[in-house]
C-alpha cells in the first residue's frame, strides 16, 4: 500500500506543522522561566511533552482515518491531535490555558478533547486504551462505521491497562488498533531495563491477533502496516497491535537535563530526523519539486504564527470558571 | 518551623534531601531496606528525594521499575511481608487509580487478615499537590482518600526537619506508612519551592514521632489546623493577622493517620475558634474531620463555627487563573478569619 500524492502531500503538511507548532511552542515555553526555570511561570506554565521525531507514527496512522475514527493519544499529544485534525487554534488556544481552548482552560496540554474529530486524551499512562476499546465496541453495537486507535508510549505496554484492554479488544473482536510509539524511553528508563521482550509486537500473540514491528521512524513503511491494520479493522477482522520505532528528539518534558542519554544518542537521533528524509524523498522518489516543499513548509510556518496569534490574543478564563463543566 | 534554636551557620536541607538522607541512613544500618519506584535510580527520582542512593547503594537495591504500579507496589507487599523493609515510590499520588488495589486491599490489610501475626513494613512515597499549571491529573493532593482507609498510616512533612524525621519513624514502622510529600515545599527550583520548608536538619538520625501534630506557632484567638504546605499559607496569614491584633495559633499535623486530635482539641479549647487549611478537596475529607474530632468532643469550647479554606469539589484546572482561584492561600484565611469574626 503506497500513499498517493495527495496523501504524501498531506503526511509532509503535517509533520512540518507539528514540527514547527513544537519549535515554537519550546520558545514561548521559556517565556517568563528565565533565569530560574519554574514551571509555574510564564505564558504556557506546567509540563510540557513535546513529540518532536514521532511525526511519522502520527501521520503514517492518521491517513488513514476521517474525522469519524476515535483515537485517544497520551501525554505526548500534539502530533497526534494534529493529525487527527483538531482545531489548531483551538489546541494552541488551550495549550495557553485561554478561554478559546479547546475546553476553556481547563485540561491543559496532556488533556485535548475535540468530540469534533473524536480526540481525546489522557495523562496517565495506558489510560487511554479502555476508553478507545470502548468506543469501537460502541461503534459495533450500533453498527456504525469507524475504526478507534489508540496511541502510546513504549513504556505504557507495562501497565496493566494495556493487557487488559487489548484482551477485551480482541476477544470481542472490535474494530481497534493500538499504536506503540517506540521511542526507547519512559522518562530515564531506558526500555531494555523495563520491557521483558525488545519488541512489543510479539504480545500480540498474547492476545490471538497480528502484531507488527516497523523500524526505523520511516512514516511511508508505518502508512503501508496501519492501512492494512486500519482495512482489517474497518472489515470486522478485529484488532491489530503495531509498534513503531521512533524518536524523541526533545527530552522527556522540557526543563529535563536529558542526563540519562547515552553519549552520541542525540546527534545520531538528528542524523535520522525523519522530517529531512521524508522531504528528500519526496524530491527524490515522488517528483515533488523544491517550490511545492517550500511553500509547504511556509504555510505551515503561517499557519504555527496565526495558531499562537490567535492564542496569545485570546482572553483568560474568567477565574470562577473553574467551578463550572464539572457535570454535564 | 520546627521549634529547634537554628544558629546561621546550621545547615539547612531541602525536603528532597532531607528524605534521601533519612533514606541513604537507614540503608546503611538495614539491609533490607531497598526502594521500587520509576526515575528513582539514575534520574535520583524526579523530585530528588532519592538522589545519590543508585551510586551508594547500587541498582540491586535501588530499582527502576516499569511504569507497573500495581505489579511493584504489590511486589512491595510481598517483600514486606517477606522480612524486607521495601520504600515504594508513586511518582504522582494522582496515579493510585492504577495501583490502588496493591495499597488499599493488600498493603492495609494484610496484617489485620493475618489477625497481627504478618508485618508489613512498607512506606508507599507520594508526591501531592498543585499550584503549577499541571493539570488534574497531576496537581491533587488526595490526603482525605488515603487516611479514610483504615491500615495504612499516613503522614505528610510541611518542613525538611520533620521530613527526615518522619521518612526514618516510616522506614523503623513495621505497618505500613504512606509518605505524602508536596511538590511545591520539595526544594526543587523547578517546582517553585516554599523556602520555609528548607530548614536545619541534623547530620545525625532521628525519628519523628508518627501520629503527633505539632503547634508551630502559638496563639490565643484562633487555631489554623493544615498540613503540607498550608502550613505555611497559615503561618504567613498569621503573620498578617498579628498586624489586625489577632492571634492565631498554627498547628501542623505532620501525620493524618494516627489523627492527633488531642492537640487539635487542646488548641482550640484554648483559642475557641478553628480553621481548617487543606489543599485537598473540601468534601468528605481531612477538613471535616479535623472538624468533627472537635465538636464531637466539646462543642462548648467554640466561640464561632469552623470554617474550612480548601479546595473547591472540582477537578483541577489547567489554566493559571483558574487555578488560583481554586487554591487556599493566606489571603483566603484571612477572610475565613473575617467571616468567622463577623
Ligand atoms: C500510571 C502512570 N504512571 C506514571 C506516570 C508518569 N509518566 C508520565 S510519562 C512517563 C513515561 C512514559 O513513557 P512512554 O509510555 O514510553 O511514553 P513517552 O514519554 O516515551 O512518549 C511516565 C512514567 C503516569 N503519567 N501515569
Ligand atoms: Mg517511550
Amino acid at each position: 500500500m503506497t500513499p498517493s500524492r495527495d496523501e504524501l502531500a498531506w503526511m509532509y503538511r503535517n509533520m512540518v506543522l507539528s514540527r514547527r507548532l513544537e519549535e515554537t511552542i519550546s520558545k514561548i515555553y521559556f517565556e517568563g522561566k528565565t533565569p530560574v526555570f519554574n514551571m509555574a511561570n510564564g505564558p504556557i506554565p506546567g509540563e510540557m511533552h513535546l513529540s518532536n521525531g514521532q511525526e511519522p507514527v502520527a501521520v503514517g496512522v492518521c491517513a488513514h482515518l476521517t474525522a469519524e475514527d476515535i483515537v485517544t493519544a497520551t501525554h505526548r499529544p500534539h502530533h497526534q491531535a494534529i493529525a487527527k485534525g483538531v482545531d489548531l487554534d483551538a489546541m494552541v488556544a488551550e495549550i495557553f490555558g485561554k478561554a478559546t481552548g479547546l475546553s476553556g482552560g481547563r485540561g491543559g496540554h496532556m488533556h485535548l478533547f475535540d468530540p469534533k474529530v473524536n480526540f481525546a486524551c489522557s495523562g496517565i499512562i495506558a489510560q487511554g486504551l479502555g476508553p478507545a476499546v470502548g468506543a469501537a465496541l460502541s461503534r459495533k453495537l450500533r453498527g456504525l462505521p469507524g475504526v478507534a486507535v489508540a496511541f502510546l508510549g513504549d513504556g505504557a505496554a507495562n501497565q496493566g491497562a494495556f493487557h487488559e484492554a487489548m484482551n477485551l479488544a480482541a476477544v470481542w473482536k472490535l474494530p481497534f488498533v493500538c499504536v506503540i510509539e517506540d521511542n526507547s524511553w519512559g522518562i530515564s528508563v531506558p526500555k531494555s531495563a523495563s520491557t521483558a521482550v525488545a519488541r512489543n509486537d510479539v504480545r500480540a500473540a498474547a492476545y490471538g491477533i497480528p502484531g507488527h514491528y516497523v523500524a526505523g521512524n520511516d512514516p511511508l513503511a508505518i502508512y503501508e502496516v496501519a492501512g492494512e491494520a486500519i482495512a482489517r479493522a474497518r472489515a470486522g477482522a478485529g484488532p491489530t497491535l503495531i509498534e513503531c520505532e521512533t524518536y524523541r528528539l526533545a527530552g522527556h518534558f522540557m526543563g529535563d537535563a536529558e542526563g540519562y542519554r547515552p553519549k552520541g544518542e542525540k546527534e545520531a537521533l538528528f542524523a535520522a530526523d525523519p522530517i529531512p528524509k521524508m522531504r528528500a524523498r519526496l524530491l527524490a522518489e515522488f517528483g515533488f519539486s523544491e517550490d511545492e516543499l517550500v511553500a509547504a513548509e511556509g504555510a505551515a510556518a503561517d499557519r504555527v504564527a496565526a495558531a499562537i496569534r490567535f492564542a496569545r490574543d485570546s482572553a483568560d478564563p474568567r477565574p470562577e470558571d473553574a467551578l463550572t463543566a464539572v457535570f454535564a | 518551623m520546627t521549634g529547634t534554636i537554628v544558629k546561621s551557620n546550621e545547615r539547612k536541607l531541602t525536603i528532597a534531601r532531607s528524605m534521601a538522607e533519612a533514606l541513604a541512613q537507614e540503608m546503611r544500618i538495614d539491609p533490607t531496606v531497598f526502594v521500587m519506584g520509576e526515575d528513582i535510580g539514575t534520574l535520583g527520582g524526579v523530585y530528588g528525594n532519592t538522589r545519590g542512593l543508585i551510586e551508594e547503594f547500587g541498582p540491586e537495591r535501588v530499582r527502576d521499575t516499569p511504569i507497573s504500579e500495581t505489579g511493584f507496589i504489590g511486589a512491595a507487599v510481598g517483600a514486606a511481608q517477606d522480612g524486607m523493609r521495601p520504600v515504594v515510590e508513586l511518582m504522582f499520588v494522582d496515579f493510585f487509580g492504577v495501583c490502588f488495589d496493591a495499597i488499599y486491599n493488600l498493603m492495609a490489610k494484610n496484617i489485620y487478615f493475618s489477625g497481627g501475626h504478618l508485618k508489613v513494613p512498607m512506606v508507599l512515597m507520594t508526591s501531592t499537590g498543585g499550584g503549577y499549571s499541571d493539570g488534574g491529573q497531576h496537581s491533587q493532593c488526595l490526603y482525605g482518600t488515603f487516611a479514610h482507609l483504615p491500615g495504612m498510616k499516613v503522614v505528610a512533612p510541611s518542613n525538611a526537619y520533620d521530613a527526615k524525621g518522619l521518612m526514618t519513624a516510616a522506614l523503623r514502622d513495621d505497618s505500613p506508612v504512606v509518605y505524602m510529600y508536596h511538590k511545591g515545599l520539595q526544594g526543587m527550583g523547578w517546582l517553585g519551592t516554599e523556602p520555609g520548608a528548607t530548614v536545619h536538619v541534623p547530620e545525625d538520625s532521628y525519628t519523628v514521632e508518627i501520629g503527633k501534630a505539632k503547634v508551630v506557632r502559638e496563639g490565643r484567638d484562633v487555631t489554623i489546623v493544615s498540613l503540607g504546605i498550608g502550613v505555611h499559607h497559615a503561618l504567613k496569614a498569621a503573620d498578617t493577622l498579628a498586624q489586625q491584633n489577632v492571634s492565631a495559633e498554627v498547628v501542623d499535623l505532620r501525620s493524618l493517620v494516627p489523627l492527633d486530635r488531642d492537640t487539635i482539641r487542646a488548641s482550640v479549647a484554648k483559642t475557641g475558634r478553628l480553621i481548617v487549611v487543606d489543599e485537598d478537596y473540601h468534601s468528605f475529607g481531612v477538613s471535616a474531620e479535623v472538624i468533627a474530632s472537635v465538636v464531637e468532643h466539646d462543642l462548648s469550647v467554640l466561640k464561632a463555627a469552623p470554617v474550612r479554606v480548601a479546595y473547591p469539589d472540582v477537578p483541577i484546572p489547567y489554566a493559571r487563573v483558574m487555578e488560583q482561584f481554586c487554591l487556599p492561600s493566606p489571603a483566603k484565611i484571612v477572610a475565613a478569619w473575617a467571616q468567622m469574626a463577623a
